[in-house]
């Protein structure tokens, strides 16, 4: 079992953006998250991230609490993200974008680059390769060299799942990965997503494109107004009347 | 060569001095933060140093400079635990309050002479000394520049929420620079009070920094060494102009300086990038135009 939330609460004052929510991410799973605009979906995203505390219940990470830990040690236990509005370094290149991604990877203290050690060469010749290859994967290797802000934004988002994965995480957070993309983008970002649960990472995945929910994920988890809904394979969800309430309204 | 060395030593000094005070602030701002509080740094490498000099004889001169690099460091992470948690403007204010209090520290410090300050400092310091800790200065800046430290550096200045959810260690990474910026700082405080033989409470003013900042910006930020072009390029200015106004036949005075005024505008207005940016700015015009 690699995540497990359980009885997962945020309140912001007399806001309750997540509302006791409780499920799990096993390893190999592509796990999705949806429920209308609102819902605290990306509100439990931050908190499995650790950009925010929960104000209630417990977030373990293969049954180690990471809630309350700061972002950078979740990151270091393994958990890598995307952001609803694409967070990449915007005056770095593709490629130097994605070797941040690695800095957990790499072993290269800075004294051997003032010794000028050959070994530091080798070590971020390595690197940039292993960026190179990263942003093959998404496609974008022939804009390695170019700004983050002057690609467009199919191609940033694309980018910004190179740089998650560039950690080589347990846990892949996906905060809308194919908003603004066209069908046949998000048709390639989907195949990436199934090939990296492949390798038995596990992938929480926020996603409005509904038929593209439906033939990806393996179970799915419904929040709204900041509860957990429903849970169960996408099938399943949507057959679920509190689901169909929920998205369509409630019949008279 | 050795002629003009000699002629323009001081100048050349203060060249050098400026330069390493010049990269103590871009040290900083190299991870996005703007701190303010290297003259206070620079005021407690240089009396560090001098009263090393001047009360205890016999320490060798490389020591009383080691000493003026590492008390700022020290007190650097002392006052960086709890401002660093502050950004942007906030933190530029907190450290300008740092500075003030360490500049009233020594104007009423009886010990070293309140305002007065020290005098008759032996001169220690040369041309060379100065050259070298510039030269090691911008080895280390330039070599952290695509390391892996210099990557998370950018990523701090670029996003530093980003950048934390990537597992960098943000506060570290930004406590070391202030810590750095903090060093060159009082390594250049050090320098200077064994060239001048003196110091004295006034030359830590908060317009000691803001000169720092400009000749950072200035020489722009992009590049490791734009702060050194920066620093250089605008002590070297009101001399060219002195030499040229003389041989023009210009009445010295206010002229001078407004010209000096204009040129430094010039380069902000049509330089934002700094100094560093003008060869590929001409590049492009001149691709532009072809």
């Amino acid at each position: 079992m690699s995540l497990l939330l359980g009885g997962v609460s945020r309140a912001f004052g007399g806001v309750r953006a997540v509302d006791d929510a409780s499920f799990s991410v096993a390893d190999g799973e592509v796990h999705g998250l949806i429920g209308p605009n609102g819902a605290g979906k990306t509100t439990l995203l931050n908190l499995v991230s650790g950009l925010l505390r929960p104000t209630g219940g417990k977030i373990e990470l293969d049954g180690r609490r990471i809630d309350g830990l700061p972002p950078n040690r979740v990151a270091a236990l393994g958990v890598a993200r995307t952001y609803q509005n694409i967070r990449l370094f915007g005056g770095l290149s593709a490629a130097d974008n994605v070797v941040v991604g690695q800095h957990l990877r790499r072993n290269a203290p800075v004294w051997r680059r003032l010794l000028l050690l050959p070994s530091a060469r080798n070590e971020e010749r390595a690197a940039r390769e292993a960026a190179e290859a990263g942003l093959a994967r998404v496609g974008m290797r022939e804009r390695a060299l170019t700004r983050a802000f002057n690609l467009s934004y199919g191609e940033q988002r694309r980018v910004e799942i190179a740089r998650a994965l560039a950690a080589q995480p347990r846990l892949v957070l996906l905060d809308e990965p194919t908003a603004g993309m066209n069908p046949n983008e998000a048709a390639a970002v989907a195949r990436l997503v199934r090939e990296v649960a492949n390798e038995g990472r596990a992938v929480l995945l926020i996603e409005h494109n509904v038929r593209l929910v439906m033939e990806l994920c393996d179970r799915v988890t419904v929040l709204n107004f900041g509860k957990v809904i429903a849970r169960g394979t996408p099938v399943e969800i949507g057959k679920d009347p509190a689901v169909i309430a929920a998205y369509l309204g409630e019949s008279q | 060569m050795a002629d003009l060395l000699l002629a323009y030593q001081s100048l050349f000094a203060f060249v050098g001095i400026n330069g390493l005070l010049a990269l103590s602030v871009y040290t900083t701002l190299s991870c996005g933060q703007l701190s303010l509080a290297n003259a206070g740094f620079m005021a407690i490498g240089a009396y560090t140093s001098a009263l090393i000099t001047l009360r205890a004889s016999g320490v060798p001169f490389i020591a009383a400079l080691a000493a003026s690099a590492l008390l700022p460091a020290i007190v650097a992470v002392l006052l960086g635990l709890p401002v660093l948690r502050l950004r942007g403007v906030f933190l530029a204010i907190a450290t300008v309050g740092f500075g003030e209090v360490v500049r009233l520290f020594f104007v009423n410090w009886d010990y070293t002479n309140g305002a007065m300050g020290l005098v008759a400092i032996p001169q220690r310091t040369q041309l060379w000394t100065i050259a070298l800790a510039l030269a090691l200065a911008l080895f280390i800046l330039g070599r952290l520049r695509g390391s892996r430290a210099g990557y998370a550096l950018e990523a701090i200045r670029e996003d530093e929420t980003a950048a934390r959810t990537m597992g960098i260690y943000t506060t570290g990474h930004k406590m070391a620079m202030l810590a750095l910026g903090a060093a060159l700082a009082g390594l250049a405080g050090g320098l200077e009070a064994h060239f001048t033989f003196m110091v004295a409470p006034g030359g830590y003013a908060f317009g000691r920094v803001v000169e720092m900042l400009v000749q950072a910006v200035v020489g722009g930020t992009a590049a490791f060494y734009g702060p050194v072009v920066g620093a250089a390029f605008l002590t070297l200015l009101p001399e060219i102009l002195r030499e040229a106004g003389a041989r023009l036949g210009l009445a010295p005075g206010p002229f001078r300086l407004l010209l000096n005024g204009l040129i430094l505008l010039a380069v902000i207005l049509y330089l934002p990038n700094g100094l560093v940016s003008l060869p590929s700015r001409l590049r492009r015009r001149s691709r532009g135009a072809a």
